[in-house]
Order: structure tokens, then C-alpha cells, then sequence
């Protein structure tokens, strides 16, 4: 049992000098994903469910794989900052800082595996 | 954590005792679609890694997302992302403590909802 109150503890020790950082990662990723996602809707969605040597000759243009690999690369790091967010609002304690380090792991390596794929189809 | 009930005082029943707001449920819609949209993008992201290994492994991936539970999957998070993104132009303008008004923010509310379904029917009808 605590008897200091939160307030207290904290007192003194100042800001975090973080300050609006996340805040303006996630304006920078949101706008650059405003123009992302619809070039990859309408790139990536009309490729879905065609015979394979025709998706491969159509991600090996420069202009298709490099929306993909942006889109990518992107929205995983958007992912990783928005859940965090929905994280740090809904679980506390060693929970939650396990629940973020598994949101980065996951975000950067399913980035990984998708801009290794384009790579390689692209290349 | 802070404790946020010394004493074991009886807490305020804020959400279950609201009338459910159009401004509330958007609100809580743009955190749900983001999140759940990791399903798509995890299938997505297998269907290149499959497309890049070999034409056997992209016919499966392709024939899972292109099932009819693949399409329902496609479909519903092709919505999610539209209204997401709506939703995250709603609050690039809110930054600006610019159509914060009760009744602009319910006129917008109700723009990325049916804006969302129309992105939606259009994205398909297109695709």
C-alpha cells in the first residue's frame, strides 16, 4: 500500500521532454497515407485473384512497387503508434509495456517480410 | 496506474448510462477500424510474400483472400479503411480547433459514415 499520492511522486521530477512527439509522428503518417492509400487501393485491389506471372510482371514496374513498398511501410509504423495509443489508454503495468514491445515486433517485422516480398518480385 | 477509486467510493456510470451519440460511436469506430485493420494488412502482406516465392504457394494465398470469407474479409476492411481515413481527415481539421461545434462535428460524423459507404460501393464497383 502506497500512502504517497501519484501527484507526489511526480512532483519535480518535470516534463518527460518527449512532448508532442508522438503526436506529430502520427500527423506526419496520416497525411502521407492520405495520398498512400488510395494509390494502393486502386493498384494493389485490381490484382487480387489474377494468375500469378501477371501480378509478378505488374509489381516489377517501378510505379506499383514503390506505392507498395511505401504503403507498406507507412501504415505498419501508423499501426504501431496508433495501438500503442489504444494500449496505454486500456492496459496498465507490465502489461501494457509487454502488449507494446509485441505491437513493435509485430508492426516492423510484417513490414520486413512485405517490403522483402517486393523487393524481390520487383527487382 | 493511478488509483482511480480511493477509497472504494461508487464510480460515475458515465458509458452506460449515455444515450449513445453519434460524435461518441464515430469516435470509438475510428479506433476499432484502425486496429482491426491488421487482419487485412497481415493477409495482405502474406499474398506478396507468397507471390514472390513461388506459383504454387501464390494460388493458395490468393484462393484464402479471394474466398468468399477472404472477400467478406476484403470487403468489410476496405470499408474500415475509408471510413479510418475519413475519420483521421476529420481530425486533421479538428488539430486546427477549426468545426469543433456540436453541430458541425455531427455533420461531419454523419459525412464519414455514408462517405465511407459510398468510397466502399465505388472502390468495388471500380475494382
Amino acid at each position: 500500500m502506497r500512502y504517497i499520492t501519484d501527484r507526489k511522486r511526480v512532483d519535480g521530477l518535470g516534463a518527460a521532454r518527449s512532448g508532442v512527439h508522438h503526436f506529430w509522428v502520427m500527423k506526419v503518417s496520416s497525411v502521407a497515407l492520405l495520398g498512400l492509400i488510395p494509390l494502393f487501393v486502386f493498384t494493389f485491389g485490381p490484382m487480387l485473384g489474377r494468375p500469378h506471372d501477371e501480378v509478378i510482371a505488374y509489381f516489377a514496374q517501378p510505379f506499383p512497387a514503390i506505392v507498395a513498398a511505401l504503403t507498406i511501410l507507412v501504415s505498419f509504423r501508423h499501426f504501431k503508434d496508433g495501438v500503442q495509443v489504444l494500449i496505454e489508454d486500456y492496459v496498465h503495468g507490465w502489461k501494457q509495456r509487454a502488449l507494446i514491445i509485441a505491437t513493435i515486433l509485430l508492426s516492423y517485422s510484417a513490414a520486413a517480410v512485405g517490403l522483402f516480398a517486393i523487393a524481390r518480385i520487383a527487382l | 496506474m493511478a488509483d482511480v477509486n480511493r477509497g472504494n467510493r461508487p464510480l460515475s456510470p458515465h458509458l452506460s448510462i449515455y444515450r449513445p451519440q453519434l460524435t461518441a460511436i464515430t469516435s470509438i469506430l475510428t479506433r476499432i477500424t484502425g486496429n482491426a485493420l491488421i487482419v487485412a494488412a497481415l493477409l495482405i502482406v502474406w499474398w506478396f510474400l507468397a507471390a514472390s516465392t513461388s506459383p504454387e504457394y501464390f494460388s493458395l494465398a490468393d484462393a484464402v483472400i479471394t474466398s468468399w470469407f477472404g472477400d467478406l474479409v476484403m470487403v468489410l476492411s476496405l470499408w474500415a479503411l475509408w471510413y479510418h481515413t475519413l475519420a483521421g481527415i476529420r481530425h486533421l481539421i479538428w488539430d486546427n480547433a477549426k468545426m469543433l461545434e456540436m453541430e458541425t462535428a455531427t455533420k461531419l460524423g454523419w459525412a464519414v459514415v455514408i462517405g465511407s459507404v459510398l468510397l466502399t460501393l465505388i472502390t468495388v464497383a471500380v475494382i
